[in-house]
């Protein structure tokens, strides 16, 4: 579907995944992540869920790349890499060819131009790598916060950049499409990554702006149970003022964001988040204050603004923080004149 | 050619969810054997060892991106009826709504997605449907799963409305949803579905929901296939390739068919050729590990251990085998119409005694034709205003309770120890663990392993697309499977 030139062909494996950042994939743009793709002139040279070859069809197209008989644009890897048990890579066989997917994937990415950590377990090894990581399980250039994986923290795609980290549990359709669509354009230098290998343009924001539940933060006004309006910060272990993402500029779904929905935020996006010190749904606090502030705000400051707000808060925002509707509206009052 | 044997085996097989991989012996140009291996194993069930039990909520979603709901509200229904909590009215209306988006949405990515492409291969171009199945199903490029992909994108809305996104949601929760529905997003959700039934009235089934839903017999299906075009909907398309392959032939399961029941609208029980419908019992499911690259004995979940062993002496698969009873039975969209007795569903069963390729599709897309105007009517019935989630009891959660659900693809039980707050036992049993398990102690193949013997595949034919009709029309999900 390309509108001009050659395609720009990518090949996309699942490792120790769930299937959840394809099936968010899916619904990119509205109209399907084929379409939205074609746009681009990408071309999916193979996809576990979406292509017509299987099996032995299949295995040719990677030998194909494996061997540099075919060019590969973009090599995409969604799931953990699991190198268990005792290092023999045996819990992901790569059905039909007897190897480890680890394997697979060492062979394959110097191949590629680029190579994409699709969510964040391939990014940092993600929710396989909570408890004891029973499966070894890494991403593919990051131990959770530790640079390495299974490329190694030297690893450069052929364009020069290592592996672009677009995590997220499950990443946001756009940040899929609209990351493989930047590459297509050819101006992608590693300017444009954070120092986790995430794209800058979804990674310089924190989920927490545009946050529809923002006057409840900033009075302090806080939600105490499910299903509640107020801020889910302070008790139902939110973690948006430290997420990297802008999953509350743009919509998930058509409609939706975590905290819209009433639920906190885990700051999928960054490495860890799989195993926090507490229950995922309460906030970890010392004496009263949450463990996790907002980025780059002094503890003090936040003490401070916090009882300053709470005092200051509205009846309407404290009734309303605690109900799952406006009780109470906002006073009709008519505009002063100078 | 005959007299011949030679081994197959078959992977990536890919269209399905998730790593899987099938050996076949084949004989005379027929699957004589079958083994199922499912090669991924991530320790979900390790994982949530010694977590708070709230934590389940955050992690056991995560084992399926297709199934994630499922396991959501596997995980909430256990740990409420620990509690015990029981959701208000409108928070029950919310989850079955989530629940039925995702069972829908996976019925209709399947279809299009994952099982119609293998229409459009060569293989097929003598077929006198061929020039059609090719327009409406080839993989990328067919007007079906371009059309369908985009309504399933904004059916999908309804996720975004009630439950922030998908998958992985955290808005189901023991005691309701966390998200209140206000006046103008339950007309927001009208509209979705409103705008979700054209498009399955238009490409798929070229038809009212509820006339499709009303098929109550083989003449009538096949009266309603001749009734128009071959190629008006993409069912009816599919009925005539059906017809001319012999599907209803293709591919018969074990017999025994298993639901645990659905939104208070499709009954539980178990289904057997001719025992009919009796109660379904889960204190007689265990899950036997001889095959399984698993240590430790035959157990009730309850008492069930995950403990990976690789090198284990004859396993072939990281998935357990469950069986009911000591039966393998088979579970899935099928099940649940034939156990609730619709008529269509029944009457594909009863020819061939038991589950087949055309069976199992039609009864897919049935379900699909009752589900959505369901979905009409619960939105209709919530009350905004009025509570959507009650809370959960301060003291920590201790003792044992199942999560049984209906995932698309068939019956999901989390069975959930919880000592003091803390995770102590978690054990899951996935719709495809009972499709796609390996022989149990006493030999008996899994359901898919049966349900492959007797498909053809031709000499020298390494991608047989009779054994991928087969093994697609379960609508496997292998990371649910072993988790």
């Amino acid at each position: 579907m390309a509108t001009s030139g050659k395609a720009f062909t990518v090949l996309w494996l699942q490792a120790g995944s769930c299937g959840g950042c394809t099936m968010s994939a899916l619904a990119a743009e509205d109209v399907g992540l084929v379409k939205t793709l074609g746009r681009f002139g990408i071309r999916l040279l193979w996809h576990p869920s979406l292509s017509e070859e299987s099996g032995a069809e299949a295995l040719a197209i990677l030998d194909a790349v494996a061997e540099g008989h075919q060019e590969l644009d973009c090599l995409c890897v969604e799931g953990a890499v699991l190198d268990g048990p005792n290092g023999t890579g045996r819990f992901q066989i790569l059905s039909g060819t007897g190897l480890p997917m680890r394997d697979w994937i060492t062979r394959l990415a110097p191949r590629a131009r680029h190579v994409m950590a699709v969510g964040s377990c391939a990014a940092f090894g993600g929710m396989p790598m909570a408890g004891d990581n029973p499966t070894d399980a890494r991403g593919l250039q990051f131990d959770a916060w530790e640079s390495g994986g299974a490329l190694g923290k030297d690893f450069r795609s052929a364009s020069g950049l290592p592996v672009i980290n677009v995590s997220g549990c499950a990443p946001h359709p756009g940040w899929m499409v609209e990351t493989l669509a930047a590459l297509t354009l050819g101006d992608f230098g590693p300017e444009r990554l954070d120092s986790l290998g995430r794209p800058r343009a979804i990674a310089d924001h924190l989920a927490h702006h545009g946050c529809g539940r923002n006057e409840f933060y900033e009075f302090k006004a806080s939600a105490a149970r499910p299903s509640d309006r107020g801020c889910l910060m302070e008790n139902l272990g939110c973690r948006a003022t430290q997420a990297p993402g802008d999953c509350n500029i743009r919509r998930w779904n058509g409609y939706g964001s975590c905290t819209d929905a009433g639920y906190a935020c885990v700051n999928c996006t960054s490495p860890g988040f799989e195993s926090p010190s507490g229950p995922f749904q309460e906030t970890a606090k010392l004496a009263g204050i949450p463990v996790g502030l907002p980025v780059d705000m002094p503890k003090a400051w936040f003490v401070a603004l916090a009882a300053l707000s709470k005092s200051a808060t509205p009846q309407r925002v404290r009734t309303n923080s605690h109900a799952d509707h406006v009780l109470v509206p906002p006073a009709r009052r008519a505009p002063k004149l100078p | 050619m005959t007299g011949t044997t030679r081994r197959l085996i078959m992977g990536p097989f890919n269209r399905v969810e998730g790593d899987l991989e099938v050996a076949l012996d084949i004989a005379d140009g027929l699957v004589a054997e079958a083994r199922v291996t499912a090669p991924l194993y991530r320790g979900f069930e390790q994982i949530l060892l010694a977590r708070p039990v709230s934590d389940a909520l955050v992690i056991a979603p995560r084992i399926c991106g297709i199934c994630s709901v499922s396991q959501s509200v596997a995980a909430a229904r256990a740990m409420a009826r620990l509690a015990p909590v029981d959701a208000p009215a409108n928070g029950r209306l919310a989850a079955d709504l989530i629940l039925a988006c995702e069972n829908a949405a996976d019925h209709l990515t399947h279809f299009t997605v994952f099982f119609a492409p293998d229409f459009a291969r060569a293989c097929y171009a003598s077929r006198p449907w061929y020039d059609a199945a090719r327009r409406r199903f080839a993989a990328h490029e067919g007007e079906a799963s371009r059309a369908l992909l985009s309504a399933r994108a904004r059916f999908l809305h309804v996720m975004g409305l009630l439950a922030g996104k998908w998958p992985h949601s955290l808005a189901l929760q023991p005691g309701g949803v966390t998200k209140g529905i206000d006046p103008s997003e339950k007309v927001r959700l009208l509209s979705i579905l409103a705008e979700f039934r054209e498009s399955l009235e238009e490409g798929l089934f070229a038809d009212r929901l509820e006339a499709v839903a009303a098929l109550d017999s083989l003449d009538r299906l096949n009266a309603w296939a001749e009734a128009q075009a071959p190629d008006r909907g993409d069912f009816r398309l599919f009925l005539h390739i059906a017809r001319d392959l012999g599907l209803e032939r293709l591919g018969r399961g074990p017999g025994t068919l298993m639901s645990s029941g659905s939104f208070g609208l499709f009954g539980p029980g178990v289904w057997t050729p001719h025992g009919g419908v009796q109660p379904l019992d889960p204190s007689s499911i265990r899950e036997d590990l001889v095959h399984a690259w698993m240590e430790g004995e035959t157990r009730s979940p309850f008492d069930g251990q995950t403990r990976p062993d690789a090198d284990k002496p004859g396993a072939y698969s990281w998935c357990k085998a469950p069986r009911l009873g000591g039966h393998a039975v088979e579970v899935g969209a099928l099940a649940r119409q034939v156990v609730d007795g619709h008529p269509l569903a029944r009457a594909l069963v009863a020819d061939h005694g038991g589950g087949s390729v055309m069976a199992r599709v039609v009864a897919r897309l049935l379900e699909l034709a009752r589900l959505i105007p369901a979905m009409e009517e619960w939105v209709r019935a919530i009350r905004p205003g009025e509570p959507f989630c009650d809370a959960m009891p301060e003291e920590p959660l201790d003792g044992q309770a199942l999560g049984l659900v209906e995932a698309a693809r068939g019956t999901l039980g989390h069975w959930l120890t919880a000592r003091q707050g803390r995770i102590g036992g978690y054990q899951i049993v996935a719709p495809t663990t009972w499709n796609f398990s390996p022989r149990d102690g006493d030999g008996i193949p899994g359901p898919l392993e049966q349900a492959l013997v007797g498909t053809p595949a031709a000499p020298g034919d390494t991608t047989p697309v009779a054994v991928q009709h087969v093994v697609r029309s379960f609508d496997p999900c292998m990371v649910c499977t072993v988790h």
